[in-house]
Parts: C-alpha cells; structure tokens; sequence
C-alpha cells in the first residue's frame, strides 16, 4: 500500500525525523490564515504517481490570494490519470543542500538496503551509479551506528550534518520495520542553516502485512471498486480493456493464458488468478465478477495442483444453472482429479478441453462468432 | 541422480494436522516421499496418514532423523516455525504459504544463512524428483523421470511446462519452484549450479516472468555453463506497473519487461520459446546438438 505524502511525513514526523510545517487542504478554506503564519509556501498536489513535480503539480506561493487560486486550480487538476483530491501546503525551505535517502528491499540480496546519495532532489533515476551509495544491512543487528558513520564519509559530509544525517538514517530504519515497510525514501533530506527536514516523502507498506499494521496507519484504497471485490474473496484481479474474460489458477498460468490470447489475435479483459481456493461460493463470486465486466466470452483455465479440477467443475455447473449465462464459455481442465472434473462437465453437456492451445483457439473463435475452425490458427 | 532431494531423503511437515498439511502429506506419502514425521503445537501424540505427530522441531528430531522440512502454516506463524525448524538444525527448508510479510521472509533468510541451511519459497509448489520424492503441493501424475532440470518462479505455469515436457516424451531430473514473492530463497542461480553438477541432468528449461531482475541474472551465469538451457518467460502482455498476481510480477521504472529477459538469455546462448508447446521440441533440439557437439 502507497501512502501519501502528507501520510508519509506525519509518520516521520512521530517518529523524530523533522518535516516542514505543513498542513493539508481539500478547499480553499484556511488557506489564507495558514499563509499569514508561515509566508511563502510550496502547494503540493497529492497524489500516488511519481513525476508530480515535472507534471505541474507543484506551485509556489507568496500571496494568500495567489496561494488560494493556484490550490483551487489544482484540485481540479488530473496528474497521471489522478484527480488531485487534496493539496499539502507547506513552508517554503531556504535549501543548501539536497540529499537522497532511502530504505527498501534488495530481492536478489534477500535484506534490507540503505541508499543514500548527496545529489538529493532530482529524479532518482537519473542520479549516477557511482554517486548512489548502497549499504545492505543485516536485518539481524538492524542498522547500527558505526554504518551510517561510514555512509555519511562515504558521502563526504563531515562533523554536525554527518551527525545529523546519519541519526536521520537510525530513524528512518526504525520506520522501515516498525511500518512493515518495503520502501521509505525521502528525497530530498533538505539541510538549511538551521535544521534538516524531509522535504518530500514515499512510503509503501507490505500489504501481507496488514494484519499487525499500527493502529496510526492510514488506509489507501488503490484499487477500482471490482479489484477491491475480487481481493476480499482471495482473489488476485486486475482490469484491462481486451475481449475476453479470463480466470485462471496461480499467477503465471494467468499471465500465460493472457500471453497466449495475444499471441492469437485476441485480448483479456482481465487477469484474474482465483487462487488455490476452488470453493463453490469462491468460484461463484469469480465468475460474476468476470461477467460483471461485460466479455465477449469467457475462458477459464484450471492446472489442478492444490485446485481439484472436480470441484471447480462442480461450482460452474452450479453457478452456470443460477446464473444467465449467454456468452460462449470454454474450460480447460487438467491436473488433480481432471477425470473426475470432465465427467461432471459432460454430463451438463458442456465440452472441457486437456489442451490449452485447443482452449485458447476455440475461445477466440466463439468469440468471433464461432465460425472458424479451431484448428486452422496452426 | 537428481538434486537436492532423493529417495532417501526423510521429511518432516510442520502444519500436519490442518487441511493443507494432511491432505498433502497423503499425496506425498503416495508418491513416495518419505515423511517421518509431522509438528503440529498441542497435537503431539497424534498420527496423520500412520505419522506420528510431534509437539516441536527439537522433539520430532530427537525422535526421528530428518533432512528436511515443509511447511504448510498459515501466513502469520510461518517466521516462528521457519525459524524453529532451522535453529534445529534443519538444512532443506520448504515454504509453501503464500503471502508472508516480507520483513518475516528477511529475518527467516537471515537467519538460514547463519545456520548454512537452503530455503525453497516462500508462495511456492516445492521441489520433485519425478520416481523418488517430492516435497510440495503439485499433482502427482503429470512427472515423469528423465533428464531433464526444470526451475521455475510460477507453480502452475511449471505444471503446464512439465506437462508439455512429459507430453512431448521428456523426462525430469528434478523440478524446483522457487516461489512468486519479491523475496525468496533459492535463486535461479543457485539451482542452475545444481542441475550443472548433476550427472544425470542433461539440460535445463528455466521457467520465468516479468518482474525483477532474477532471469537476467541468471543469464550471466548461463553464459558459463556446459549444460544447454531453454526458456519459457509469462508476461508477454503484461501492462507496465500492474501487479500480475505475484508480488515480484510488475514492470516498474521499465525495469523487469519481457524484453529485457529475452535479450539476456538470447545473448547467453538460451533457447527462448514462444509458446509453451514449442517447449519441448525446443530441448530435443539442444539435446541433439549437445550429442552432435560430443560425437559429431
């Protein structure tokens, strides 16, 4: 789950790494009183994609009144798809120096990562190999001091704001477990006469860990009413715009079968891995979440490992007798018990399919208002 | 020969008297595998399928000698059973629960690399050497001895590789899933060693996906290997920066793209196919030339 910038930095913030003074705007209202506190101010659109900045969705104000214009502008602004919902209004930070930090996960190291750079501000992707230093840390002893000692003389600082910095990266990796994070970054860390302050800050968190999440987080919704649904029930769904509906078990037959639609001409409406679970209710709720998105046809796609293939035949011949179901339907079933789940299918008279070429190119051609012959695509 | 498991190798399973782990401990003791004992916290004494049951880790090995365990708890509890069973001194670990917080997965790999011990998952089917043993949840009728290795990030996508292997007359040495997550155990690599030091295994088909950086990392290591490899990639139509059911499937920052993947294990000499059915035909070919190489 991505947090928001205005949610990331409150988190911080409880946790003793500075932010500037800030707050959070969905109207106009307070606006003005807010500006006369702080003076200029910097408006920022907050939104989950990356890029804001170069995308317009952030303004600088000095005036109440221009302030209160530029936020009603955006929030009626689209950064990447995203309506602007909210806006942070922050003090503007005199900058002397920008640097980078960031905590994540290194999947090929299996362990946490410290990665710090003193070209902080600008698109990390752009940032050169050799200015980006990475320190992977044994999650055992977590990040300990003498580490962030040798980061911060990595990174050339010296004296009070290697100090400073390096205390930074102790929070920061105190955040990075406490939140279950797989990345905190704050970029840029500003250092200004006075303080350091996290100027900017991304945060997501596991979502297998959501169970033992702390009460403080915030929740973000990041999926479409339909995922949503799909994801209560243990199903992984994601919405595409092709033709055809698919249901499949386990994530890379999903992407499989969806490959091979493409290969034939056709398209996915979906990718939709049901999962190990083949329960009647669990594949009812599937099948209406397929039909609800209106495909030409539909093409479930069963490889029984820990599925069994006569139970998933029994539910969609008890789903298909509740439910209206008037687009074509093709079955591949194979695996744990597949003879079992054939025979349950032939005898309500629908035809399944060992074969997943055979599946794909029949589906497509149903799809197509079945006059093809299914075996002409070789 | 085969890799990592045999015959002879004796299996524990923790989680053995919930649904998962007592239906799938039948089907492993009915292919053979030699489960001597299973862990189930307040359930010592019990039996499954003719298996004594037993308290803790440190119990069932005082008891029996075993090589490796499975694990088949629910989410949250795997970290404590993965490291209790490695702080007993097991050296071949199977996870098959899926969805474990990544920072449980940290600690459990940080741990097994103190105690020298080889992690399989975790959100993995588990390990097979077709006729001698399997540790896992895959059917059992779709492996057939032979030689050829099979390794693989997806579970059911390998079920559909290895029945195109065994459909098209082309044994298995042994399979090996290494699981969906962001972070798992064992790497491509560290099973491509494997299946390159095994005598019985002739070539290896690597079963991967969009995603990560996994496949272009084990293409540096092909590039060294006597053994020929071919590949099967999922994800092909995949939309940059959504997340394809796995958590480590998603193109993000143009990193981890299907293209990206078949550029580096063309260059290091791997047969890339198209379409899973094209597989098999694909290793008889590297098969021949591999003979042609040695006799020709």
């Amino acid at each position: 789950m991505k947090l928001y910038e205005y949610m990331a930095k409150e988190i911080l913030q409880n946790n003793g790494i500075p932010v500037p003074r800030g707050a959070v705007f969905t109207g106009v209202e307070g606006v003005e009183a807010f500006i006369e506190k702080t003076g200029p101010v910097a408006i920022k659109s907050q939104v989950l994609s990356g890029g804001r900045g170069k995308a317009g969705g952030i303004k600088f104000a000095t005036e109440p009144q221009d302030a209160i214009s530029k936020v009603q502008a955006l929030l009626v602004t689209e950064i990447k798809g995203c309506q602007v919902e909210r806006v942070l209004i922050e003090e503007k930070v005199s900058i002397e120096r920008e640097i980078y930090l960031a905590i994540t996960i290194d999947g090929a190291k299996r362990k946490p990562v410290l990665l710090a750079s003193i070209a902080g501000g600008m698109d990390i992707e752009q940032v050169p190999e050799e200015q980006m230093i990475k320190r992977f840390i044994d999650i055992t002893i977590g990040l300990q001091p003498y580490a962030t000692r040798e980061v911060t003389r990595q990174m050339g600082l010296k004296g009070r704001e290697a100090q400073q910095i390096g205390d930074i990266m102790l929070k920061l990796y105190q955040v990075f477990r406490k939140y279950d994070a797989e990345l905190v970054e704050i970029n840029p860390l500003v250092v200004t006469s006075t303080q350091v302050l996290a100027a900017d800050a991304k945060m997501t968190l596991d979502d297998d860990a959501v169970f033992r999440y702390l009460p403080e987080v915030p929740w973000v919704e990041e999926k479409t009413a339909v995922e949503k649904k799909a994801a209560d029930l243990g199903i992984s769904y994601v919405e595409l715009d092709g033709d055809i509906g698919v249901m499949a078990n386990g994530a890379g037959i999903t992407m499989a079968t969806l490959d091979l639609l493409q290969h034939f001409g056709s398209s996915a409406r979906n990718f939709m891995d049901a999962g190990g679970g083949s329960s009647l209710q669990a594949t009812a709720a599937a099948l209406e979440i397929l039909l609800s998105t209106k495909p030409k046809a539909l093409l479930i796609n069963i490889f029984g490992g820990i599925t069994r293939c006569d139970e998933v035949a029994s539910a969609f011949v008890q789903v298909k007798n509740t439910l209206d179901l008037k687009i074509p339907v093709v079955i591949r079933l194979i695996g744990t018990n597949e003879d079992l789940g054939t025979a349950i299918l032939k005898e309500q008279g629908i035809e399944s399919f060992k074969n997943i070429e055979e599946a794909v190119t029949k589906v497509i051609s149903l799809q197509n208002g079945g006059g093809a012959n299914v075996h002409n695509y070789q | 020969m085969s890799i990592i498991i045999n015959e002879t190798t004796r299996i524990i399973v923790q989680g053995i008297t919930g649904t998962q782990g007592q239906f799938h401990t039948g089907q492993m003791l009915a292919y053979g595998s030699k489960i001597v004992g299973g862990v189930s916290p307040g359930k010592g004494g019990q039996e499954v399928h003719g298996v004594p049951v037993f308290d803790t880790v440190e119990e069932a090995l005082l008891v029996q000698q075993a090589d490796a365990s499975v694990i088949f708890v629910p989410a949250k509890l795997v970290k404590d059973c993965a490291l209790e069973s490695l702080d007993a001194g097991i050296k071949t670990l199977v996870i098959i629960t899926e969805h474990v917080p990544l920072h449980d997965t940290l600690e459990i790999m940080a741990f097994s690399e103190k105690k020298q011990a080889e992690i399989i998952g975790p959100n993995t089917y588990g390990l097979i050497s077709p006729g001698q043993s399997k540790i896992g949840i895959m059917p059992n009728n779709i492996f057939t001895p032979g030689e050829v290795g099979v390794v693989a990030r997806s579970g059911t996508l390998s079920y559909e590789i290895v029945y195109q292997l065994t459909s098209a007359g082309i044994g298995q040495s042994s399979v090996v899933g290494l699981g969906g997550d962001r972070v798992v155990g064992m790497s491509f690599i560290q099973v491509l060693e494997k299946f390159e030091a095994d005598p019985k295994t002739q070539a290896v088909v690597l079963v991967g996906e969009i995603g990560g950086n996994a496949e272009e990392e084990a293409a540096h290591y092909i590039k060294g290997m006597r053994k020929p490899v071919v590949a099967f990639l999922a994800g092909k139509s995949a939309p940059p920066g959504k997340r394809m059911g796995h958590a480590g499937a998603i193109i993000e920052r143009g990193k981890g793209t299907f293209e990206s993947k078949v550029k580096a294990l063309t260059a290091a000499g791997v047969s890339v196919a198209n379409l899973p059915w094209e597989v098999g035909p694909l290793v008889k070919q590297v098969l021949a030339q591999g003979s042609e190489e040695i006799y020709g």
